[in-house]
């Protein structure tokens, strides 16, 4: 029984440029289909398509069909009979696709009201029974709030409510998780799926993460450059990929999440040579008083941490974000100065010396956004040359910059060009050039990946590992993917809260977690099998 | 917690504020004894009527004086009518006031439709022509606008005095000699903000939440209308706060082209005068009323947008 | 887009005409622009070769307005450069420090601000004299708060950037990345509210010569030839046209070119105009 048909939908800007090309798919009622997709493919424009919610400027053209009705075409007014109520979409970023300045509890039973002609009173008596039902504790309570005062899992529990308010047929759920620490994600997919088996709605689920995918559909659609290059049931594309575009995101894919279990790693090789230590830092930000009288509270961003990193090796440190990883990274790096405690790097002591400069030699970072970490303004031959001006070290500048755009796998050309003409991956490489500039012993990369499609991921993790060798660096990684770290770290500390609640090489840490903590954390990184490990 | 800071922030404005008008007219060239008393005054007479005004005490301990005045309502009397500052300021308000509030109103009456209408006809004839009358009426200085509609209006046809103001005796014929100088500013001022306003709905237009509330089943203009304006309202009312302390300056001009006694033009004759004490208090009143509108602005926020009180 | 272009185009063409004005009157006018004649008062236009006519002194009313664009632009440099010159260090600063420094910068902006230009000029030109010089210097104050407010917001969001933090890592100072890496990416913010406040400041200029405390004679200015043709509005409503057109005019350009300004540069910019 098919709930939605979409025929030959091509999408297009005024000026012509075509997105979406000719995509054709059905989707049975009760059904659950996956679009996966790298960023840019044009996976949300499918998506809005099918809403009639394409920004203005572009154009849909084709037939998008539910229960046999065209909707490709129809005035605003008259979509306005479907949206909402016989299908429905949940957006990637929960806090902008809420109303910051409407409480929760009429955002979620505004649909009720629209097509189910209920007041606002009988509405959100309703919604009490829908938050309930998405696993939010106190909902009552949690109605009256405004969305700035949920937690990001809770707001996106929320739009799933939203969502399903009206028994749809179809919802349509794009990047839903996201925006979502690992632990949340996990728990907000089991939200959704159990609702889905309750509703009988059917799901299209949009994202470029394919273990999301594989707990939770039936069939996928693979989609490149807006055409939909391969599709067939889950299983079979994850198993057995015929198709060298799903190969290669399969491939892409990290072990750890392929596969149910965790591969074993050997031990780094034990060592005395300790290049940084770190004893009981503390650093915390004071926010505004909220109330007359009382203190102004702090955050404990990092909260007693002791390291020792040595040598040669490669360090991680995990955590979900605001566990205080990148606060801690930035004190490593002597960006920002501890309010307690003691750093040494490599016999600098950071909480005593005033002047850095022999630090900045010694140590350099690699930061998370390949957009906000190159200055547009100036061309990618000075970017990587301004440490060695800075830092006053002699030598050939323009050799030097030539070999180091060489290291990197960079064209020759790159030097003369900006930023702007390069992709994310390639921008990152011009980042890690610039860090390796003043030839230094340690480097700190936060997030170095996490911006980046999957299958430009592997490869830049594959030339950091190399560029550690040659180069003879202590590499500090930071991430919040576990996956990623078990891959590269040789011995690895768990942050929550600003404390190291986990330590240990990777292996230990990831294969048999001691803590509760890093235990559910491991857990919940989905598998692309659609099991959990043991 | 955010109102008391916002307060403190604003009794601190208004002192610093205090502090700024006296130490500029206490630069002031010529001394106010030897102005009250003409060219021809004895150098033992202006000593003496210095120590009877107190200028031969030190400047801080004037400011204070003048500060401790300030606080209890008292800002001193006028050299050349010898009248009460306080006073005389109170009555050129009871023009000043109404006129910047009549150009205010006029001013969203004029912008508000004729941005929201501007936002609706995004890129369309009825955009550019919105965008083309608001374009030459910034350029449009407003007391030109006056002169011009003074010249249409009042000479010859007689629809509205060219000058002067009768009073509130009769408050139709007060409102009349105040219709074309709130009319001057309301088209210079209409046309700033249309544009604000045109761009806080097309900004709204573009936000997430307004997609999601079409996802839910309202036409785009019934999610604008629910989840847009409240949000929409945020910068137009700070733009209102800033709006109000224009228009005030702007009276001081458009007082001028129309000779209402207003407290514009009792500045400009106390600058004239060498009236120092007048124009001190005068300005300090107008900075003191636009410091309280901002005050006002801040605390409003607290009711429509719920993340100020955790700012 | 092609609209864009057009605002553009038109903006520059208007500034460049004015310009040339200044520029030539320097030089050249039809008549002088002071010559009093009590025989050719308030002449019509084109008569004896007086293009837009004579005022009620007998002066050339072309030509007036034409050396009128002088004081135009003049007061445009002055008040705009005071601004700059004061506003960007300021806003840069405390963009850079933050913290204690940056609230006593923006709450001392706050105060300035609360202080319309108008009023300003009326102190500062009781506290010295009248005259365009004083009253352009306390327009240029009032618009360094929003300068520094401009200069500060668009700085700290460059502050935020990773390549900030990277040119820390590698041992750059404040100052240099604020030259060096902050103010090349602000540039189009500031280009384009400088071009607005230049518009702003004819206004200003025009508002307060046009009261008496600006330009004095035998300066020139457009404000001061409405202050005259005020007197004989009754009499002879042409004289409050021509300077009235000429800052129209003007202010048209500058406002075109900003607006065409920040289309080219960033169509989502926000331009201060209260």
């Amino acid at each position: 029984m098919t709930l939605l048909s979409v025929e030959s939908l091509t999408v297009s800007t005024q000026a012509g440029a075509v997105l979406v090309d000719d995509v054709t798919f059905e989707l049975d009622r009760g059904g659950r289909t996956g679009l996966i997709g790298e960023s840019g493919s044009g996976k949300t424009l499918i998506a809005l398509s099918i809403m009639g919610l394409l920004a203005d400027g572009l154009g849909a053209s084709g037939r998008v069909l539910i229960d046999g009705e065209d909707l490709i075409g129809r005035s605003d007014r008259a979509l306005t009979a479907y949206r909402g109520n016989s299908m429905s979409m949940i957006f990637q970023e929960p806090m902008t696709a809420m109303n910051a300045v409407m409480r929760v509890g009429r955002q979620v039973g505004e649909p009720l009201r629209i097509h189910r002609g209920m007041t606002a009173e009988e509405a959100d008596a309703h919604v009490v029974t829908l938050l309930t039902a998405v696993g939010i504790d106190q909902p009552e309570r949690r109605a009256r709030a405004y969305p700035h005062e949920l937690s990001g899992g809770q707001r996106q529990r929320a739009m799933i409510a939203m969502a399903l308010a009206c028994g749809p047929s179809l919802v349509i759920a794009d990047e839903p998780t996201t925006a979502l620490d690992v632990t949340v994600q996990a728990q907000v997919l089991d939200v959704l799926a159990a609702r889905l088996d309750t509703s009988n709605a059917a799901l299209l689920l949009i994202t470029h993460d394919l273990p999301v995918v594989a707990g939770i559909t039936e069939d996928l659609l693979v989609i490149d450059d807006g055409r939909i290059v391969d599709r067939g049931p889950t299983r079979r594309l994850f198993d057995a990929p015929q198709h060298p575009y799903t190969a290669r995101l399969v491939d892409a894919v990290a072990p750890m999440s392929r596969s149910g279990t965790i591969p074993p790693k050997d031990p780094p090789p034990p060592s005395d040579d300790v290049i940084i230590t770190a004893r009981g830092i503390s650093r915390g930000y004071t926010l505004r008083r909220t109330r007359v009288g009382e203190p102004a509270p702090v955050i404990q961003a990092v909260d007693d941490v002791d390291l020792d990193i040595q040598r040669g090796e490669t360090f991680g440190i995990v955590g979900e974000s605001g566990s205080g990883k990148t606060t801690l990274a930035r004190l490593l790096i002597g960006l920002n100065r501890p309010d307690s405690g003691s750093i040494v790097v490599d016999g600098i002591d950071l909480t005593t010396t005033r002047n850095l400069r022999p630090l900045r030699r010694l140590a350099q970072m690699v930061f998370q956004d390949p957009m906000g970490s190159l200055d547009p303004r100036l061309r990618v031959g000075d970017i990587i040359s301004e440490p060695i001006r800075s830092l006053q070290i002699p030598g050939d500048r323009a050799a030097r910059v030539a070999e180091l755009i060489e290291a990197v796998a960079l064209p020759a050309d790159s030097a003369d060009r900006y930023p702007h003409e390069f992709s994310g991956g390639q921008r990152q490489r011009i980042a890690i050039a610039r860090a390796l500039a003043p030839n230094p012993k340690i480097l700190v990369a936060d997030e170095p990946v996490s911006a980046l499609d999957m299958s430009v991921q592997t490869v830049t993790l594959d030339l950091l590992a190399g560029l550690k060798a040659d180069f003879d660096l202590t590499l500090i990684f930071i991430s919040h993917d576990l996956s990623v770290v078990h891959r590269i770290c040789d011995r690895v500390v768990v942050m929550q809260s600003g404390r190291v609640v986990d330590r240990g090489t990777a292996d230990e840490v990831f294969r048999q977690p001691s803590t509760a903590y890093t235990r559910q954390l491991v857990d919940s990184i989905p598998r692309l099998d659609g099991t959990t490990p043991t | 917690m955010y109102v008391v800071r916002r307060v403190g922030v604003f009794l601190f404005s208004v002192l610093v504020a205090s502090a700024l008008v006296f130490s500029v007219m206490s630069i002031l060239p010529g001394d106010p004894a030897q102005v009250m008393l003409g060219t021809q005054a004895t150098p033992e007479s202006v000593a003496a009527l210095r120590i009877e005004l107190g200028l031969d005490r030190p400047i801080p301990v004037q400011y204070v004086d003048w500060l401790a005045g300030v606080v209890t309502g008292d800002l001193g009397v006028s050299i050349f009518s010898g009248q009460e500052i306080a006073s005389q300021i109170g009555s050129r308000l009871r023009i000043t006031i109404p006129l910047a509030l009549m150009a205010m109103t006029m001013t969203m009456i004029l912008a508000f439709p004729a941005g929201v209408y501007a936002a609706a006809r995004h890129r369309r004839l009825g955009d550019t022509v919105v965008s083309v009358i608001s374009q030459i009426g910034l350029a449009i200085p407003a007391f030109w606008a006056g002169l011009i509609l003074v010249s249409m209006f009042a000479v010859g046809r007689g629809w509205f005095p060219a000058n002067g103001f009768p009073g509130w005796g009769s408050v139709t014929a007060g409102l009349r000699a105040l219709f074309l100088p709130a009319l001057s500013l309301a088209i210079v001022q209409g046309a700033i903000i249309t544009r604000y306003v045109r761009s806080a709905v097309l900004d709204t237009m573009r936000e997430d939440y307004i997609r999601t509330a079409r996802s839910k089943g309202l036409t785009r203009s019934a999610a604008l209308w629910r989840h847009g304006l409240r949000n929409a309202a945020i910068p137009v009312l700070t733009i209102l706060g800033l709006q109000f302390a224009a228009l005030l300056a702007g009276t001081v001009v458009i007082e001028s082209v129309f000779v209402l006694p207003g407290l514009g033009s009792m500045l400009l004759q106390a600058i004239t005068r060498r009236d120092l004490l007048l124009v001190q208090g005068g300005a300090f009143v107008i900075v003191a009323i636009i410091l309280t509108i901002n005050l006002l602005v801040d605390l409003t926020y607290r009711f429509i947008d719920p993340r100020v009180a955790h700012r | 887009m092609r609209w864009r272009r057009l605002n553009l185009a038109i903006g520059a063409g208007i500034v460049l005409v004015v310009v040339v004005t200044a520029l030539v009157s320097f030089a050249w006018t039809p008549f002088d622009p002071e010559r009093i004649s009590s025989t050719e008062r308030l002449l019509g236009v084109g008569v004896d070769g007086h293009l837009l006519g004579t005022d009620q002194f007998g002066r050339d009313v072309a030509s007036q307005i034409m050396v009128g664009s002088q004081t135009a632009l003049f007061v445009g440099i002055l008040a705009v450069g005071i601004a700059v010159l004061v506003g960007i260090p300021l806003g840069g600063l405390a963009a850079a420090r933050r913290g204690w420094t940056e609230d006593a910068v923006m709450r001392t902006a706050d105060v300035i601000y609360a202080f319309p230009p108008v009023l300003l000029a009326i102190l500062l030109v009781a506290a010295v004299s009248p005259g365009v010089g004083p009253a352009m210097v306390a327009i240029g104050i009032a618009y360094i708060p929003i300068v520094a407010r401009v200069t500060r917001g668009a700085a700290l969001s460059i502050f935020e950037l990773d390549y900030v933090a990277a040119a820390r890592t590698y041992g750059r100072g404040k100052t240099f990345i604020f030259v060096r890496h902050v103010l090349p990416n602000i540039a189009s913010v500031l280009i384009v509210q400088v071009t607005v406040l230049f518009a702003l400041a004819i206004l200003a200029e025009a508002a307060l010569s046009f009261l008496g405390i600006g330009a004095q004679p035998p300066r020139p200015s457009w404000g001061r030839s409405l202050r005259d043709a005020q007197t004989f509005i009754a009499l002879s409503p042409r004289l409050a046209v021509w300077p009235g057109l000429a800052i129209a005019f003007t202010v048209l350009g500058f406002n075109m070119l900003g607006d065409g300004l920040r289309d080219a540069l960033d169509p989502r910019l926000e331009v201060r105009r209260l």
